[in-house]
């Protein structure tokens, strides 16, 4: 079903949407009962482990398997021998499209291994003790290659390459030249060198971020049961059940309808859990012993080997005016894409200047192999980096002009109609809104007082996707109804979701009993991702309750004996229009479905267009201890444009979440390598995520400017809250310090460098 | 007629011009049309009778779900962008 923009109702007065209802699941998720994936148990499973590539980059000469296929436990052992051969094309895959050859790789090492951790052979015992003591008997013969980790380097026409007959694509251009570089994007508008030209000030700075990991509590894994009549099924915890199993089938040469996913219960995914790793290996292995296998990473395996954000490079250049118009900018973005080529370069070339109304822009973005794992989407991917560059700049343009940094944002802000460097224009959009929202916020009305102390703001730019979801929804002679959905709950979606239907039914939300069910029982459904649920899948509800409406609306007519014409329903209570005596409420028609036709379902599958881009902007305040170089998060708010906050608790907490997250890229996560490109902190102790103590309750401003492409107005917004903290904190440690920061993460290290270099003190 | 805006690593294609207007009533007609003028745009944007993986077509800043079959009217706004997915 193709929707239009013109969707929205327009409604203010609702009962259900902007309410904050207790979650459906929180019961089963705060007493322990919720089923995630390593919580999978089934008579006669065995347990399986990867073997590990030592390397970040080596030819594998041979695999020597027979030692550990004589160990007592070991049942069957794999290698890339065991899954098809694909050939070297393009799937789609749901939500984004992979080379089938490159995914097959990244599953089981073919000929090389390209990062420290890649997968070469995995196990399955009976035991996890058998299956990590057969890992060690296992003799692989590696000839070892140079190492590229850093984006630049592996740039450079003598870079060692990772994939040997890689040559650059330029919008479906191939340059035939060898080379790291898989992808280069452009947008140009206007005459960016005239305008600089013309500019009073222009500003040009050099960045580095750090390649960090989304961080999900719950590490990865997979159960595999093949069964004898052909088909598998596989649980686990993922973002998508259906590009769980459109991956599956195409590895394995299966049609769709062989394979069932079963989505467990989710810790965490946060972009990272959407490709596959483990559930290919469970299916095989399954397929081999003729017995479920079971696979479950540890922290190690998931930082080492999973997908984590692109690190990058950055040059950015933007002019102004003395007026404080923004006239020109120009940004150059190299971001890493690990082993195999990735897609992360082209929405932070799209993002990255997307805040602000400018005339000249040209940007350029490079998507670079480097001997790392492949990375994977992360919170709005590609635009923390590129707004830690753009809002750096900006920041800096404000300086030297003397002006309020929100004011000037303001001035220069993208609105209704602005067009993008990239070229589509904006529809309603809400950055001036979020703007004017910081702006007469108390934070920033507030005095910031004390030495090395500073504040800082940033904004932030992120599409947000809409999608495929479906939905059906069964009456219950009690009242209540019954909502299957395939989007798999990672922030409060079942509620959520679950609120839209209850609003155009009339009915509480507690009265809807949502569940998220495995493939064979929903619709087609996309991931959970590009802050696309609440919005596609809300919507998918919203028309289901339509379609029951439309059908109760018939069994009421039946009950009364009138025309379907003559019967009205508002908020839950259905009405005769010619005779007023006749009334009943939702829950009082439920209970005599059976004398007007049995059960009753809705159902609703949706593609929609009408997606609401979000922008949010940040204020933080820091303070940095001279002695250890530390950055204290003093206090931190978001305005964050939503559209609609369907249950303003799980949007507050998405924002919280977010802003968390972006903090821990801004201060502390940063994947170290040592020369030989071996990870060398894969634990949480070493790979140093924000916690509690480290950030002060992290304040909220909710701004809603409706999406007139949804009917309740929903943007989505689970990923653009992580764009502007990096640069929001950058700017203030600039304000505290005098040092205007170009690497992320700003570690303790590094601002002690910035103090020492200055003399330990504001120039 | 609608408007298709070029992007820029294909503007050679086009003896630099930015913006082409062009008939058709359907993507597919438009691109054919885009070929005719321009010989070597249509495999640059389509792989087997589909949009290129990666890429994606706004028609007036909305993000086609219809593919070649998408309807284009004589006011519209004609754009490739990359495909976006998100975390």
């Amino acid at each position: 079903m193709a929707t239009k923009t013109e969707d929205y109702l327009g409604k203010t007065d609702y009962k259900v949407v902007g309410t904050r209802p207790i979650r459906h699941d929180g019961t089963d998720k705060v007493t322990g009962r919720a089923i995630y994936g390593a919580d999978v148990r089934m008579s006669g499973l065995l347990y399986g482990k990867v073997l590990r590539s030592p390397h970040a980059h080596a030819r594998i000469k041979s695999i020597d398997v027979s030692k550990a296929e004589q160990h007592p436990g070991v049942k069957s052992i794999i290698t890339v021998a065991d899954l098809p051969l694909q050939e070297d094309r393009i799937a789609e895959l749901g939500e984004g499209a992979a080379n089938l050859t490159h995914l097959r790789a990244n599953v089981l090492a073919d000929d090389k291994v390209l990062y420290h951790g890649h997968a070469v052979a995995a196990v399955a015992a009976t035991s996890l003790n058998a299956a990590e003591e057969a890992l060690h008997l296992i003799d692989v013969d590696y000839e070892e290659l140079e190492p590229v980790l850093d984006v630049r380097k592996a740039m450079e026409s003598d870079a060692p390459l990772l994939i040997e007959n890689q040559t650059t694509s330029s919008m479906g251009e191939d340059t035939g030249t060898k080379s790291n570089v898989s992808t280069h994007f452009q947008h140009k508008l206007g005459d960016a060198e005239a305008a600089f030209a013309a500019a009073d000030i222009v500003v040009e700075r050099e960045f580095d971020t750090a390649t960090v990991h989304q961080g999900y509590i719950e590490t990865h894994n997979a159960t595999g049961h093949w069964s004898t009549d052909g088909t598998v099924t596989v649980w686990c915890s993922t973002q998508g059940s259906f590009t769980v199993r459109e991956q599956v089938a195409q590895l394995l040469d299966l049609s769709v309808s062989r394979v069932k996913v079963v989505p467990t219960e989710i810790g965490g995914g946060f972009g990272g859990k959407i490709r596959v790793y483990l559930e290919p290996l469970a299916a095989v292995l399954s397929k081999k012993t003729g017995r479920p296998v079971q696979l479950v990473m540890t922290r190690e395996e998931v930082l080492q080997a999973t997908g984590p954000t692109a690190g990058s490079y950055i040059r950015c250049k933007m002019g102004a005016k003395k007026d404080g118009k923004l006239v020109a900018a120009e940004a150059y973005l190299a971001y890493e894409s690990g082993g195999f080529p990735g897609a992360w370069a082209a929405p932070g070339s799209m993002c990255i200047f997307a805040p602000y109304d400018i005339e000249n822009v040209t940007i350029d973005g490079y998507e670079v192999l480097v001997n790392k794992p492949q990375t994977m989407a992360y919170r709005a991917p590609g635009a923390t980096n590129a707004a830690f560059a753009s809002e750096t700049v900006i920041d800096e343009i404000c300086e030297k002009l003397g002006t309020d940094p929100l004011e000037f944002r303001l001035a220069n802000s993208s609105k209704e109609g602005t067009r993008r460097a990239d070229g589509p224009v904006f529809p309603r959009i809400g950055h001036e809104e979020c703007l004017k929202a910081a702006l007469n916020h108390p934070h920033y009305k507030s005095k910031l007082e004390g030495p090395n102390r500073g504040r800082g703001v940033a904004s932030g730019f992120w599409f947000n996707v809409g999608l495929k979801s479906s939905a059906a929804a069964s009456v219950n002679t009690d009242g209540t109804v019954s909502l299957v959905e395939g989007s798999t709950d990672i922030g409060g979606t079942r509620t959520s979701i679950a609120m839209q239907l209850a609003e155009v039914l009339g009915i509480p939300a507690e009265d809807v009993k949502p569940s998220v069910v495995d493939t064979d029982s929903v619709g087609y459904t996309d991931v959970t991702g590009g802050s696309r649920t609440t919005f596609a899948t809300g919507w998918a509800a919203y028309e289901a309750a339509q379609d029951i409406q439309r059908q109760t609306i018939g069994r009421a007519a039946k009950l009364w004996e009138i025309s379907e014409e003559d019967v009205t329903c508002e908020e839950g209570v259905y009405r005769s229009k010619s005779d007023p005596s006749k009334s009943m409420s939702f829950k009082e028609l439920a209970g005599k479905l059976d004398d007007t036709g049995g059960p009753l379902v809705g159902r609703a599958a949706v593609d929609p267009a009408g997606v609401g881009g979000a922008f949010a902007t940040m204020i933080v305040d820091v303070e940095i201890d001279e002695e250890t170089g530390k950055i204290q998060i003093l206090r931190a708010t978001l305005c964050q444009d939503v559209g609609k906050a369907i249950h303003p608790s799980y949007v507050e907490g998405q924002m919280q979440g977010g802003v968390a997250q972006g903090i821990g890229w801004a201060i502390n996560e940063e994947y170290f390598y040592n020369a030989d490109g071996r990870l060398a902190n894969g634990s949480l102790l070493d790979y140093r995520m924000p916690t509690a103590l480290d950030l002060p309750l992290l304040e909220t401003e909710i701004v809603e400017v409706p999406n007139p492409g949804h009917p309740y107005g929903v943007r989505g917004v689970g990923e653009v809250p992580i764009i502007p903290p990096p640069a929001a904190v950058a700017n203030a440690v600039y304000q505290a310090i005098g040092t205007r920061m170009e690497v992320l993460p700003m570690s303790p290290a590094r601002i002690l460098e910035a103090l020492w270099a200055k003399g330990n003190g504001k120039s | 007629m609608p408007v298709v805006w070029i992007p820029s690593l294909m503007r050679s294609l086009t003896d630099g011009k930015e913006q082409v207007p062009i008939e058709g009533e359907t993507l597919r007609a438009v691109i054919e049309a885009l070929e005719s003028d321009f010989p070597g745009f249509k495999a640059r944007v389509i792989d087997e009778d589909r949009i290129r993986p990666g890429l994606a077509v706004s028609i007036n800043g909305e993000v086609t779900n219809e593919g070649l079959r998408q309807k284009v009217g004589p006011n519209d706004e004609v754009h490739f962008v990359a495909a976006i997915s998100g975390g």
